[in-house]
């Protein structure tokens, strides 16, 4: 999950890592007294939870504070890459030698966390470890133990600082290695940690993500993610697991690999998969009405496909989710099930009993239900 | 022989009394499972058909000292601790089928099992089976039957439906081993291929693999340098998968432009495992490498 940069902000701070100056602004008097108040040049950034901004718009500098308000004027209430600016952050602009990076992530295969650190900041690191992959410094941190500040340290000469700039790096490195275990981040970074004339550093940005899984421990960065469509947000809030697509034949299964698998499946006939959407294992009625309304409401569908393998999901569940969601949603598009497993024989009867049809093999149905929705028209 | 599991596994249920302890409980038992006892704080006394439970593993396994491993449906917020407790309290498996654990408990808790020289799989996994031997996990047993096909995956249900079709082909399986959906598991693709190597009862093996990670690529990279002792087939779910989203399982996703299906693909395809692109075709695949 992603917080605003400005949450990322407050937590540097309250780990005494260096920030620029700066306020949280929800209207552009906000901004115009903020600005005032830096009373040096400033930087209007506008606080969304979307890559890019930057070349969108969302971050533009103002040398006075009736710039910074026109600015703010514009940008306050803006739609930037599909999301509605509601707050800015005002920052003292500052002028950095030199860009730096610095941050933590999770090595899957490593099962450890890893310090990646650059001379090269300020710039997108994907695209730095495809041009000049020798420009970033990584280590990897035995969980169990820690970072030491000799790595810290290590990273700090490794990508070429010294002296100062090189004690600041080690402490500011260490620091963030402790917010990226108390909030349970996935990602911690600053990009660009800024080395000023003086050789002192300062995070001109601060980036962190916090893994899904924890955010139970961490009630209070709770957000809706804004990049989720309405229906996205809505099959979330029912703990499914949906995933909006560009086609117009809508999937439904049980278990993440199974969808996945139908959607490739139905492409591989030559049809075009609207959605991904898991009702997860061991699903109850409820769970599987749910799914099928939230299917059903994209408009454009022109054929449902239903793909069940029941383990510890009972077929009978399905059944009889599926035939109540169907009759309130007075159905016009034609539907396919594929329904094998635990209780297939009751499940089965059941729908017989409501006239819909199933099969038992996931390739046959996804031939037919591609069938079905271009054939008619 | 078979992996991990046979019908000298002795198994523990932590958590075993709520709604899908009890139930995989009852149909591991079914099964045929060892299972000799289970543990829930505060129901020490009680039993699930039959299988006594007790409030610690430590009692657990001082009543029962032929208990060797065990199996965790305790929910995410307390799975990290009946993990620990069933690592500190000797078990040689530990089985964690739990969904959304923390990456930093699992992070930390996989760490400590491997120091300590104790096998987990998951978490977020459907277990492992080796059918007629030992069911340690949640998947429907009737759809495995026993034979020479080793399978590994990513993916619960979906590795449901490859068993299913490998059984309806004839092709019986040694052990199925769903390593679980998330960032980190407890042994992950490569090293239960590495497993099923040494397993003479293993003569084919089948790759599940989906989107994120580099499980796959590594496997890819491990056959190219030291290659593989016994055929390989392979299918990769999510070839239709956009990037940055989250298909369902914690780990599966496209970030930073890598661990897409076609790279997994082309990876595997060019350490010469052939990658199936319908399940159906895993047989035909699985027979004509078992012939070369």
């Amino acid at each position: 999950m992603k917080i605003h940069e400005w949450q990322a902000r407050e937590l540097f701070e309250k780990y005494n890592i260096p920030v620029p100056r700066g306020y949280l602004c929800r209207n552009a008097d906000e901004v115009r007294k903020a600005a005032a108040d830096i009373a040096k040049p400033v930087v209007v950034k506008a606080q969304i939870l979307v890559a890019g901004r930057g070349k969108a718009g969302g971050v533009k500098h103002a040398s006075s504070p009736d710039e910074a308000l026109s600015i703010a004027q514009d940008m306050i209430g803006a739609t930037i890459k599909g999301i509605k600016v509601t707050s800015v952050l005002v920052v003292e602009a500052i002028k950095p030698e030199k860009e730096l990076y610095i941050g933590f992530t999770i090595d899957r295969a490593m099962r450890a966390v890893t310090l990646i650190a650059s001379s090269e900041g300020g710039v997108d690191l994907e695209v730095l470890a495809k041009t000049e992959p020798e420009k970033i410094y990584r280590k990897n941190i035995d969980p169990m133990v820690g970072l030491h500040p000799y790595e810290a340290r290590e990273a700090a000469y490794s990508i070429g600082l010294s002296d100062k700039s090189a004690n600041d790096f080690t402490s500011i490195c260490l620091k963030i290695f402790e917010i990226f275990n108390s909030v349970d981040a996935d990602l911690a970074e600053s990009n660009p940690l800024a080395v000023r004339f003086d050789g002192s550093l300062v995070a001109l940005d601060s980036r962190i993500t916090l893994d899904d899984n924890a955010v139970f421990r961490h009630r209070e960065y709770y957000q809706v993610d804004e990049e989720l469509s309405p229906l996205e947000m809505e099959a979330h809030a029912a703990d499914l697991a949906f995933v909006q697509l560009d086609g117009d034949i809508g999937i439904i299964g049980n278990g993440a690999g199974l969808v996945m698998a139908t959607i490739d499946v139905v492409a591989h006939f030559g049809g075009k998969p609207a959605n991904f959407l898991d009702m997860g294992g061991g699903s109850s009625v409820e769970s599987v009405y749910r799914a099928v309304k939230i299917c059903l409401e994209q408009k454009s569908l022109k054929a449902l496909f239903v793909n069940i393998l029941g383990g510890i999901t009972k077929c009978d569940d399905v059944a009889n989710g599926l035939v109540r969601a169907l009759k309130e949603s007075q159905l016009k598009i034609p539907i396919t099930v594929r329904m094998v497993g635990t209780n297939e024989e009751e499940g089965r009867k059941i729908l017989s009993e409501n006239g819909i049809w199933y099969l038992d093999s996931m390739e046959t149905a996804a031939e037919a239900v591609v069938k079905s929705a271009y054939s008619r028209n | 022989m078979t992996i991990l599991v046979d019908k000298s596994t002795k198994v523990l249920v932590q958590g075993a009394t709520g709604r899908e302890g009890s139930s995989h409980t009852l149909a591991m038992l079914k099964y045929g499972t060892n299972v000799v006892a289970g543990v829930t704080p505060g129901k020490s006394g009680s039993n699930i058909g039959g299988v006594p439970i007790y409030n610690t593993v430590k009692q657990a396994v001082s009543e029962h000292p032929e208990i060797n491993s065990s199996i965790i449906f305790v929910p995410a917020p307390y799975n990290a601790d009946a993990v620990y407790e069933a690592l500190d309290s000797g078990m040689k498996l530990i089985v964690d089928i739990t969904e959304h654990v923390p990456v930093h408990d699992s992070l930390e808790f996989v760490n400590y099992a491997r120091n300590k020289g104790v096998t987990i799989i998951g978490p977020n996994c459907p277990g492992v089976i080796s059918p007629g031997d030992c069911k340690l996990g949640i998947m429907p047993g009737q759809i495995f039957s026993k034979g020479n096909v080793g399978i590994v995956s990513r993916s619960g249900t979906l590795t449901y439906e490859i068993a299913w079709v490998l059984t309806k082909a004839g092709l019986g399986q040694s052990t199925a081993v769903g390593v679980g959906g998330d960032p980190i598991v407890g042994r992950d693709t490569v090293e239960i291929i590495e497993m099923f190597e040494g397993d003479p009862e293993t003569k084919a093996l089948v790759v599940i693999g989906e989107i994120g990670g580099d499980a796959e690529e590594r496997l890819a990279l491990r056959i190219r340098q030291v290659g593989v002792k016994k055929p390989i087939v392979s299918f990769i779910a999510g070839r239709q998968a956009p990037p940055g989203k989250r298909m369902g399982h914690a780990g599966a996703i496209i970030s930073m432009g890598s661990g897409s299906a076609g790279g997994k693909i082309k990876a595997l395809e060019a350490s010469g495992v052939p990658v199936a692109e319908l399940p159906s075709q895993i047989p035909v695949l699985i027979s004509k490498s078992m012939r070369q």
